[in-house]
């Protein structure tokens, strides 16, 4: 087999543009309707996996690659899953220590809500920081 | 040719199997610079994987609340407040960029000069854009007291987290945004047609290297992507 380029048709390329297009404007939109919670989280990892294998597959020729270059990538990506299940637990091991033995008992410190009349007295053009 | 061109190749996992155990080169019919790419992006996976699983980390075991960023990153326009504007609008240069690349690589190895040129140029500019519009953010959160070690509105690793994420992710744009340039220009005056050797390695170069090039552009579209999922939306 002679070293050949990706080459494919441009109605491709555009097919899977528009479809990008179309899945990022859909997860604006899970912002922009605000679902919140369990709904939220579904469609934007739905989404974000959508985008991610179009991408993938198609602009990066994923598709049209040997399996030993294509297993030779995806395969240790693996190891990312395991580490976010490492450290997923090291958080929330964490969470419970700060909670058990730093909890004051103070009341909760007050944050500004971004882009309030109260913030922007307090911060626009505020160079003392 | 490759070496082992006599010896049909096997498809699928069976081909999988032969290539890695052929004991020879395990990335068959690809271009060397095509695999070290792909490892370099393997690489950098891992990299921005650690990045992100150290977002989550601190958002997972902070006691304060998070700032929420569909009202951080919200833009005014004619009086109403609109959530992740910019951020939408970026993404979708981007996207578009990495469409505009796609089409590059076409052209390239249709040998269509003039036609990739103008293509990875417009890639360049949207990409220089796509900079653009991150340096406008960056001035406005700063304006408004984010820090990366304090800000406003909530847990103060936000801050830090904000600023290397997308910092990290704004290095590698402009980055490509130079090599995009550079290989436009060595495109537009017909390097790979007459095989003018490379300023830097010396070596004459092939219309392939588009497609290398498009490999690290779409990755950190690829990138975007994830950061716009966790960071922005959730």
């Amino acid at each position: 087999m002679a070293e050949e380029g990706q080459e494919h048709p441009i109605s491709t390329y555009l097919w899977v543009w528009l479809l990008l297009f179309v899945l990022s404007a859909f997860s604006y939109a899970v912002d922009y309707v605000g679902f919140q919670g369990f709904t939220r989280w579904t469609l934007v990892l739905l989404f974000m996996f959508l985008k991610a294998y179009f991408i993938c597959a198609v602009f990066m020729h994923m598709v049209w690659e040997r399996m030993a270059l294509v297993l030779g990538l995806f395969i240790p990506t693996f190891a990312i899953v395991v580490f976010i299940g490492i450290m997923g637990f090291e958080s929330d091991y964490t969470q419970l220590s700060r909670k058990v033995f730093f909890d004051t008992g103070k009341p909760p410190t007050v944050y500004a809500v971004p882009h309030s009349k109260e913030h922007s007295k307090d911060h626009s053009g505020d160079e003392a920081h | 040719m490759s070496a082992t061109s006599k010896v049909p190749l096997k498809d699928g996992m069976e081909g999988f199997v032969s290539d890695w155990a052929s004991d020879q080169r395990a990335f068959k019919g690809v271009p060397w610079g095509k695999a070290m790419m792909w490892i370099f992006l393997l690489s950098d996976t891992f990299i921005f994987s650690i990045f992100l699983i150290s977002y989550m980390t601190a958002r997972w075991s902070t006691v304060e609340p998070w700032p929420n960023t569909s009202e951080v990153f919200a833009l005014t326009v004619n009086g109403v407040s609109v959530p992740l504007l910019l951020i939408a609008i970026m993404t979708f240069i981007l996207i578009t960029s990495s469409g505009t690349m796609a089409m590059a690589v076409r052209s390239g190895y249709q040998k269509k000069r003039k036609q990739a040129a103008a293509l990875l140029y417009l890639t360049a500019i949207l990409g220089l854009s796509f900079v653009g519009m991150q340096a406008f953010e960056w001035s406005k959160l700063i304006e408004e007291g984010i820090r990366p070690w304090e800000n406003p509105f909530g847990a103060r690793q936000f801050g830090s987290i904000f600023f290397m994420v997308t910092g990290f992710h704004g290095f590698h744009v402009s980055v490509g945004v130079i090599f995009l340039f550079i290989t436009a220009r060595k495109v537009l005056r017909g390097d790979y047609d007459t095989g003018r050797r490379g300023f830097f390695t010396w070596q004459k170069g092939r219309y392939e290297i588009i497609e290398t090039m498009g490999l690290y552009w779409h990755f950190v579209d690829l990138v975007w992507v994830f950061i716009f999922a966790f960071f922005y939306l959730w």
